[in-house]
C-alpha cells in the first residue's frame, strides 16, 4: 500500500512539473504544419532529393528569422519514392493525422493526380511541384501547381520548329504520368503548328539502353527531329543512343532535363539539345533589369552554398511552393485554411523562380507562356538558345 | 527491314544479352554451390559500378576497377560470413529471404553514401558519341568491351572449372555436397568462395556497363530481374546455357521493338520467363530429371 502511495504521489509530481514547464510553450506563437510529399528516393529522386533540400532550407531560414508573423513552420517531410501508392497513404496521413495546413508536392504528375481528390476532399490546400496540366485543368479548389503548364513547354518547342523550317518530327516518352500527359499534349497541338508525328514511342521508366527503338525511329528518312519527353536519367541515354548511331538529327527535350546533372551523364551527346526551360539555369545571363533575377541568383547561390551541388528547376518549384504558401499566409494574416486558400488564389506578381505568379480563381497555376526560355547546351553548360 | 537495321538489332540485342548473361552467370555460381538465388545479385551489379566511380576520382580507370571488384568481392565474402555461414541446414524460403532483406539493405546503404543520382564511368575509348562502324552501322566501342568482357569471363571460368583444384572443388560441392565433404572438401569455404566470385563478376559487369546503363542505387533490381529471367531460361546453374539464353532474349527483345511499340519489351520478357516457367521449369536446356533431385 505504501510503495502504491509513494509511487502516486511520485507520478503526480511528474506531471505537475511536466505541465508546469509546458505552459510557457502553450501559450506562446503557435506552429503551422506544413506536410511535403516528395520522392526523396526512388527513379524521381532528382526531383524530389533538390525540392527536399529546399523547402527545408528556406522553412529553417524562416523560422530562424522569426517565422511567418510570429508563427514557426513545422515541416512533416514524406518521402514517397515516385510511388502513387504510398503518396496517397502518406496524404491521408497528413490530412487526417496530422492536420497539416498545406501539403507541398508530390514531385510527379502521377502521384499529384492521386492525390488530387484526397486533398479536394479533406480541403487541404495542395501546391504540387509536378508538370503535367491535367493537375489545374480542370481546376480543383485547393490544388494549386509551381511548374510550368506542359501545354506551353509543347507550344514552346513547336514553335522553334517552325522557326526552323521542322515539320516532321518523332516522339519518344517515358512511362511516367509526366511522359504521358507530354506525349498527349504533343499529339493534340501538332496540328495547331502544322507539324506531323511519324513516330511515337513509349519506354519503360528504368530503360538502360534504347538503341533498338533509335535504330527504328532513325530507319524513316522523313523525320527531321526528335523529341523526348521524359523526366528520368533515359533523357540522357536517348541523346547519347541517338548520336552513337550517327543520326545528326535535331533533339528536343522536354522541362524535364533541366538539371545539370543530366548534361554532365550525357556528356558531348548533350551539346545542342534544345529544351524550354525556366530562367533559373541561366541567370547569371539575363540582364540585370530582369525582375526575376534577383530571386533566381539568390536562391541560386544559398542552395549551391549549403548543399555543394547546383541548383536545378525541380530545387526552384520547390522554392516556388513553400514560398507561395509563406506569402498567402501573411497577405490573409491567418492559418485559417480557407483564408490562406483564397489569399494563394488572389495572390498577383509574386517572382517566383518558375517566373512570375498571377493566380485567378480560372488558373491555378499563374504562370504564361513567357515563363519559359528556350536553352540549349553549350559546352556542358545551359545557355539561351537565340537563332 | 534493310540489312544495315538488322544489323543494327543484333547489336543492340547482342549488349542487352551479354549484361544479361553475365548476371545470369553470379546467379547460377551461388546457385550451384548453395542451391539458393542470391536476389542481391543485381546489388553486387550496382555496388562495382558506384565502387569504381567514386575510386576513379583519384585513381586511373583500370586500377580503380580492379579495386572496385576486389572491393566488391570482400564484401560478397562478408555478406556470407555474417549472414549465411552460421546458418545450419536453411530452408530455401529462409535464404531468400535473407538475400531479398540484403539486397534493401545495400540498396539503402548506396542511397545513403552516394545519393540517388545517376554516376557513370567513363567511356573506354572515345566518348558519348564516338562510334566504330561495322558492316554498315554504327556501334559504340563501349558495346565491344561489354561483350568482350563478357567473352572472357565465360571462357575463364570454363577454364577455372575445369583445370584448377579449386574450381573441380567448387564442381564437386554443386554435384553432391555430402560426398565433397567426406573427401575433406570444405564446403564452407567453397560457398563463401562462390559469393566472392559471383560477386567479383557482378562488380565487373557493372563497371563495363555503366558508360552505357548509367550507374543508380537502386539499379541493380532491374538487373537482377533479367539476370534470373536469363538464368530460369537457360537452366538453372548451367553458366554457358545462360550465354545462350541471354542473347537469346537480347535479341528477342531487341527485334521485338521492330514489331511491337517498346513498352511492350519488358511484357515480353516477363512472358518468356513465365512461359518457361509452365512448360519447361528446369529450362531450355537444362534436364528434367537432374532438376527433380534439386531441392528448389
Amino acid at each position: 500500500m505504501k510503495r502504491f502511495f509513494l509511487s502516486t504521489v511520485t507520478l503526480l509530481a511528474l506531471w505537475a512539473m511536466a505541465s508546469f514547464f509546458a505552459m510557457p510553450t502553450a501559450v506562446q506563437a503557435k506552429t503551422i504544419k506544413v506536410g511535403a510529399i516528395l520522392a526523396e528516393s526512388g527513379g524521381a529522386s532528382f526531383l524530389g532529393g533538390p525540392e527536399a533540400r529546399t523547402i527545408k532550407m528556406l522553412a529553417d531560414k524562416i523560422n530562424a528569422a522569426g517565422g511567418i508573423n510570429g508563427d514557426t513552420i513545422e515541416l512533416i517531410i514524406k518521402d514517397s519514392g515516385g510511388n502513387p501508392e504510398k503518396a496517397i497513404s502518406f496524404a491521408k496521413q497528413l490530412i487526417e493525422e496530422d492536420k497539416v495546413l498545406a501539403i507541398l508536392g508530390p514531385s510527379t504528375s502521377g502521384e499529384t493526380m492521386n492525390i488530387k481528390k484526397i486533398c479536394e476532399d479533406g480541403k487541404t490546400i495542395l501546391l504540387s511541384c509536378a508538370a503535367a496540366e491535367v493537375i489545374v485543368n480542370p481546376v480543383g479548389k485547393y490544388v494549386f501547381k509551381t511548374p510550368q503548364k506542359d501545354s506551353y513547354a509543347v507550344k514552346k518547342i513547336y514553335m522553334e520548329m517552325n522557326k526552323m523550317g521542322i515539320s516532321k518530327i518523332a516522339v519518344l516518352a517515358g512511362n511516367t504520368g509526366f511522359g504521358k500527359a507530354g506525349k498527349e499534349q504533343l499529339e493534340a497541338l501538332a496540328p495547331e503548328f502544322g507539324i506531323q508525328i511519324l513516330a511515337a514511342e513509349v519506354y519503360d521508366k528504368a530503360a538502360t539502353d534504347l538503341s533498338a527503338v533509335i535504330a527504328k525511329i532513325s530507319a524513316n528518312n522523313d523525320i527531321q527531329a526528335v523529341v523526348n519527353w521524359s523526366i528520368v536519367p533515359a533523357q540522357a541515354i536517348v541523346a547519347k543512343n541517338i548520336r552513337q548511331a550517327g543520326w545528326n538529327v535535331p533533339i528536343f527535350q522536354s522541362h524535364g532535363f533541366g538539371n545539370i546533372k543530366y548534361v554532365e551523364a550525357a556528356g558531348v551527346a548533350a551539346e545542342g539539345i534544345i529544351f524550354p526551360a525556366g530562367r533559373l539555369l541561366v541567370a547569371d545571363t539575363l540582364p540585370d533589369d530582369n525582375p526575376q533575377k534577383k530571386v533566381l541568383t539568390q536562391y541560386r547561390d544559398e542552395y549551391e552554398a549549403k548543399f555543394h551541388e547546383p541548383a536545378s528547376t525541380f530545387g526552384g518549384h520547390g522554392y516556388d511552393a513553400i514560398m507561395i504558401l509563406v506569402e498567402a499566409i501573411k497577405n490573409a494574416g491567418s492559418t485559417d485554411p480557407e483564408k490562406v486558400r483564397d489569399a494563394i488564389e488572389n495572390l498577383k506578381g509574386f517572382d517566383g523562380t518558375g517566373g512570375i505568379f498571377n493566380f485567378s480563381p480560372e488558373d491555378h497555376n499563374g504562370l504564361d507562356i513567357d515563363s519559359f526560355a528556350m536553352l540549349t547546351v553549350k559546352d556542358g553548360k545551359f545557355a539561351l538558345y537565340n537563332k | 527491314m534493310t540489312s544495315q537495321l538488322f544489323i543494327q538489332y543484333l547489336f543492340a540485342g547482342i549488349t542487352y544479352g551479354s549484361i544479361y548473361a553475365i548476371v545470369a552467370i553470379g546467379f547460377n555460381i551461388i546457385y550451384n554451390t548453395t542451391g539458393i538465388i542470391n536476389f542481391a545479385q543485381g546489388e553486387f551489379v550496382m555496388l562495382g559500378g558506384m565502387i569504381a566511380i567514386s575510386l576513379h576520382t583519384i585513381l586511373p580507370l583500370p586500377l580503380a576497377i580492379g579495386l572496385a571488384v576486389i572491393t566488391t568481392m570482400i564484401i560478397g565474402a562478408l555478406i556470407e560470413i555474417i549472414f549465411i555461414r552460421w546458418l545450419k541446414n536453411p530452408s530455401v524460403l529462409r535464404m531468400i529471404i535473407i538475400t531479398i532483406g540484403l539486397s534493401i539493405l545495400i540498396r539503402e546503404a548506396a542511397l545513403h553514401i552516394w545519393g540517388e543520382g545517376v554516376r557513370s564511368l567513363p567511356y573506354f575509348n572515345g566518348n558519348e558519341i564516338s562510334t566504330i562502324r561495322i558492316m554498315g552501322t554504327n556501334i559504340s566501342p563501349q558495346v565491344l568491351w561489354v561483350i568482350g568482357v563478357c567473352a572472357v569471363i565465360v571462357a575463364l571460368l570454363s577454364l577455372f572449372f575445369k583445370f584448377t583444384s579449386l574450381g573441380q572443388e567448387m564442381r564437386a560441392c554443386a554435384a553432391n555436397r555430402l560426398a565433397a565433404t567426406l573427401c575433406g572438401i570444405s564446403t564452407k569455404n567453397m560457398v563463401t568462395l562462390s559469393f566472392m566470385l559471383s560477386a567479383g563478376i557482378g562488380a565487373l559487369a557493372g563497371c563495363v556497363v555503366s558508360p552505357i546503363t548509367y550507374t543508380q542505387y537502386d539499379g541493380g533490381t532491374p538487373l537482377a530481374i533479367k539476370g534470373f529471367t536469363v538464368a530460369v531460361l537457360g537452366g538453372l546453374g548451367n553458366s554457358m546455357a545462360a550465354v545462350i539464353a541471354g542473347l537469346l532474349l537480347g535479341i528477342i527483345e531487341s527485334f521485338s521493338v521492330s514489331v511491337v511499340p517498346l513498352a511492350f519489351q519488358d511484357a515480353i520478357s516477363i512472358a518468356i520467363l513465365l512461359t518457361i516457367l509452365f512448360v519447361r521449369p528446369h529450362g531450355l536446356f537444362g534436364s528434367k530429371e537432374a532438376a527433380g533431385l534439386k531441392e528448389f
